[in-house]
Order: structure tokens, then C-alpha cells, then sequence
């Protein structure tokens, strides 16, 4: 408890002070998931953003979380990834603790509990989804430790764009190859119309039978075709001063092993 | 339901907010629309260029909004910043060479119109128009010129400038290529047209790859002693 009222003064000095935080990474950000017939399927763009300039033009926001588990996020960069490490750590103790694959309930609750504990400092917004013994699973869980199980979702920057296209044309049970589609076009409108969202598109499908992360799905149409070449020859940086140390090594002993390079 | 909603701060940019009680909201007159412009002067030639993108907060307002505007035919004006305020200022400006023309029976040369524009910008220095102007045509001689704006009216010529949202990123590629700095043994060849063309378009790439105000098409204006050619190039849409 000392720890979290420790970070919530420190954070209050430097808001009210005169020293500025460096800005954190966000990933500005368009995700989405849909639940289908034979499991739920994924997808994320690939553009992460430090204010107004792209940081990071192909960036994972789908985390592994377990072998049936996978989960995106937008927010905060280095939010996101250390929530979904963490939770993943503890799933995978849980799972050789009691020798089952962990359910997604159960990760949806261990989320839940961390961000609210922590009172909307870690901005992460996540979108969990997974398949289970119980069956196809999606979820959001917001900064605040909200939850919400729905069968279509996005999140981000760019939600509403990609929500508009998934309020259009999802349908339950959907089969497998229309709900990659889907997800891929809900996505793509986000990458259009929201300046956060950008790039590439990621798509992850978890099955019963297994996960397929596809990275990516769809590489951006937009190929940097420059004109002229930019390359510098070799001494075009000038050299100021020259210092050369000589080291000073004497042979002690020398052995020869053969590397065995058949 | 979440609690956290996203508002636009004082310069228009996005801002984080998280709601705690309630809260007064200050109407800021000013909003940033994006955009980035670019100019460059040759032995017989300007190039003014800008990105076509017209921007708010994380949203697209047009996608094909050029912000290069012919003055006459040797000056080409490039504004970016409040979109509201560069309409205003371009039909100021206008106003002013038309009167200018009928005064005194010939057009405004560029340098002119930089030093009223100066005298515009700095009529408002206490509620500024909230501009990146950077004007480029051909001077008396006909050598190409390069005339960069701040909000209020500081002026200079230059060589080659860029201002708006991606300027900082724009300014050094430039510094490198036109004006050779931080190179060693390198001939300083002076710009043919051909290749600063080229120049400004993959500069723009650049631009449009880490700038998200930036991006759609690209405009070039090229101003020769034969006139204004204009062309556009698609940049990423993303």
C-alpha cells in the first residue's frame, strides 16, 4: 500500500512541478475481435505513436498470453506489454501448478484485479480473447478495471471506425475465412480514417485446434519508392582527432582446437 | 463503460483526460489542422510543395486540401497551421495585391509581398493568426527566392525551408542535401530543377512515413520566368 501512495505523490510532484515527465509511448491504435464458429479471431494494426510522430512502424500489439490465450492492446506501449507479460507469467505457474490450460475467465479476473488495484494509472486498454473448455471467449477490460464479454469488439484510437464496420456486417457463427475478412477490414478502416492507426494489419486465429498468428496479414500498400539514392560514400564524415592505443598483449599460451566444420 | 475520454487540448492535439469532477471548459479560438510545406530556391526556379492532408485531433477532415496558394505569377505562398486563419490570410493577402495593382500598375514582386506580409502578420501581434507561411517565387533578377514566416511576422530569405507539423524532421534532410552540411569531400553541385523536384518528393515520403499530419497526396508548384506548373503526387493514406 506504502508503494502505490509512494508512485501516486511521485506522479502528482511532477505534474504540478516544473519538470516534465518524458511522454510514454501510446500505441494510438486500432484493435478488434470477433467471436466465429470455430474460435475468435484477432487482429491489430502495427503503428505505435510518441505524440504526433511514429515511433514504431511495426510493432506486435497481439501478446501472447498462454497456448490458447491471445491478447491485444492499445494504450500506453509499455502498459500493455508489462500487464500481459506479467499476467502471462502467472498463468503459466497456474497451468504447471494444477496441470490444466488456464480459462479465460481466469485471466479476465487476474487483469481485472491488477488494474483496478492500480486505480487507472497503468493505461491499458486489452482485448482478451481465447478458447477453452468452456468454449470461444472474447473480452475487453479497461484502464479502470471494467470488464465487458462481448461477441465483437474494438478498442483504441480507431475504435469507432473499425466498430462501424463490424456493427455492419458481423453476424453470430460466422465461418472462419469471412470472420478473418471481417476483422481485417474493420481494421482497415481504422488505419484509414485514424491518424494513431497505421501500417500493417496482424491477425491472430485461435482455434480448438490451435493458434495461427499471421504477421502480417496485410503489408501496407504503401511502398516508399524514393527517387534518388541516398547513400554516403565512406569519408564523408569528417574525423576531428584520431587517438589509436595500442594494446600491449603478450602470447602465454596457445592451444588449437579443430572446429568440426563437416 | 469507460471513464476516460479523450478531448482536444488547447493547440488541438489530442489530450488525455481522465474525468474527476467537473471540470470548466475554456473556448480556445485556435485549432491545428496539420500540414506540412516546403519551399526551395534554384539559379532560375522556386519549388513550393505541401501535403494535401487537412487534419484534427486523431480525425481527417479532407483528405485533399493543398495548402499552396498562387499570389501571382512568380509568387506561390505555402500556409499551414489553423486552416481557418490561412483562408483569411490568403484572401488578405489577395485584397492587397489587387489594390497594390491598381495603385501602382504593375504586380507586386516577391520581396514586396514578403514585406507586407510581415507588416500583416505583425498587425496582429497580440492575437496572432496562427500561420506557417513560407513564400516562394522569383525575384527582380528572376533567381529564385525563399521567403519563411513565423506566426508574427519575423522574416527571412532563405535558400530552402520547411515549416509546418513535419519541418523539424524535414529542415536537417534539407540542411544535408541542398546545403551539404556535415559532409566532407563532397562537390557542391549547384540544384538543376530535375533534381530538387525529386528531392522534395522523397523528402515528402519521409515525412509522410513518421508524421501523422502528414500524408495523402503531395503538391508541387514549380515557378519558372515561363510560369506555374503544377503537379501532385500520391503520398501513403495512412
Amino acid at each position: 500500500m506504502t508503494r502505490k501512495r509512494k508512485n501516486v505523490a511521485l506522479e502528482g510532484l511532477l505534474e504540478g512541478g516544473h519538470t516534465k515527465a518524458p511522454k510514454p509511448m501510446k500505441t494510438g491504435t486500432t484493435i478488434a475481435g470477433v467471436v466465429c464458429k470455430d474460435g475468435v479471431v484477432l487482429g491489430a494494426d502495427t503503428r505505435a505513436t510518441s505524440g504526433e510522430v511514429v515511433a514504431d512502424k511495426m510493432c506486435a500489439k497481439i501478446h501472447y498470453i498462454s497456448p490458447n490465450m491471445y491478447c491485444c492492446g492499445a494504450g500506453t506501449a509499455a502498459d500493455t506489454e508489462k500487464t500481459t507479460d506479467l499476467l502471462s507469467s502467472n498463468l503459466t505457474i497456474f497451468s504447471m501448478n494444477s496441470g490444466r490450460n488456464p480459462r479465460v475467465v481466469m485471466a479476465v479476473n487476474i487483469l481485472q484485479d491488477m488494474l483496478f488495484r492500480y486505480r487507472g494509472q497503468i493505461g491499458a486498454s486489452l482485448i482478451l480473447g481465447g478458447v477453452d473448455c468452456t468454449g470461444n471467449h472474447l473480452y475487453t477490460v479497461g484502464p479502470y478495471g471494467s470488464i465487458d464479454k462481448v461477441p465483437y469488439l474494438a478498442m483504441g484510437s480507431g475504435d469507432l471506425a473499425a466498430l462501424g464496420i463490424l456493427e455492419d456486417r458481423f453476424k453470430p457463427n460466422m465461418e472462419l475465412e469471412e470472420a478473418k475478412e471481417l476483422v481485417r477490414d474493420a481494421i482497415h478502416s481504422g488505419i484509414m480514417s485514424d491518424l494513431g492507426s497505421g501500417n500493417n494489419i496482424d491477425i491472430c486465429v485461435i482455434t480448438k485446434q490451435g493458434v495461427d498468428y499471421i504477421r502480417p496479414y496485410q503489408e501496407s500498400e504503401y511502398k516508399d519508392k524514393r527517387q534518388r539514392r541516398y547513400k554516403y560514400r565512406p569519408g564523408t564524415t569528417s574525423i576531428l582527432t584520431e587517438k589509436i592505443v595500442p594494446l600491449e598483449l603478450e602470447v602465454v599460451q596457445e592451444t588449437v582446437q579443430r572446429m568440426d566444420t563437416a | 463503460t469507460m471513464f476516460a475520454t479523450q478531448v482536444y487540448g488547447d493547440n488541438g492535439k489530442m489530450k488525455e483526460y481522465h474525468y474527476t469532477g467537473p471540470v470548466e471548459h475554456r473556448f480556445s479560438p485556435y485549432s491545428f489542422n496539420g500540414g506540412t510545406v516546403l519551399a526551395v530556391a534554384g539559379e532560375d526556379f522556386a519549388i513550393v510543395a505541401s501535403d494535401t492532408r487537412l487534419s484534427e485531433g486523431y480525425s481527417i477532415h479532407s483528405r485533399d486540401s493543398p495548402k499552396c496558394y498562387k499570389l501571382t505569377d512568380t509568387t506561390v505562398i505555402g500556409c499551414s497551421g489553423f486552416h481557418g486563419d490561412c483562408l483569411t490570410l490568403t484572401k488578405i493577402i489577395d485584397a492587397r495585391l489587387k489594390m497594390y495593382k491598381h495603385s501602382n500598375n504593375k504586380c507586386m514582386t516577391s520581396g514586396a509581398i514578403a514585406a507586407m506580409l510581415s507588416t500583416i502578420l505583425y498587425g496582429r501581434r497580440f492575437f496572432p493568426y496562427y500561420v506557417y507561411n513560407i513564400i516562394g517565387g522569383l525575384d527582380e533578377e528572376g533567381k529564385g527566392a525563399v521567403y519563411s514566416f513565423d506566426p508574427v511576422g519575423s522574416y527571412q530569405r532563405d535558400t530552402y525551408k520547411a515549416g509546418g507539423s513535419a519541418s523539424a524532421m524535414l529542415q536537417p534532410l534539407l540542411d544535408n542535401q541542398i546545403g551539404f552540411k556535415n559532409m566532407e569531400g563532397v562537390q557542391h553541385l549547384p540544384l538543376n530543377q530535375e533534381k530538387a523536384v525529386q528531392l522534395v518528393k522523397d523528402v515528402f515520403i519521409s515525412a509522410a512515413e513518421r508524421d501523422v499530419y502528414t500524408g495523402d497526396a503531395l503538391r508541387i508548384c514549380i515557378v519558372t520566368k515561363d510560369g506555374i506548373k503544377e503537379e501532385t503526387v500520391p503520398l501513403r493514406k495512412d
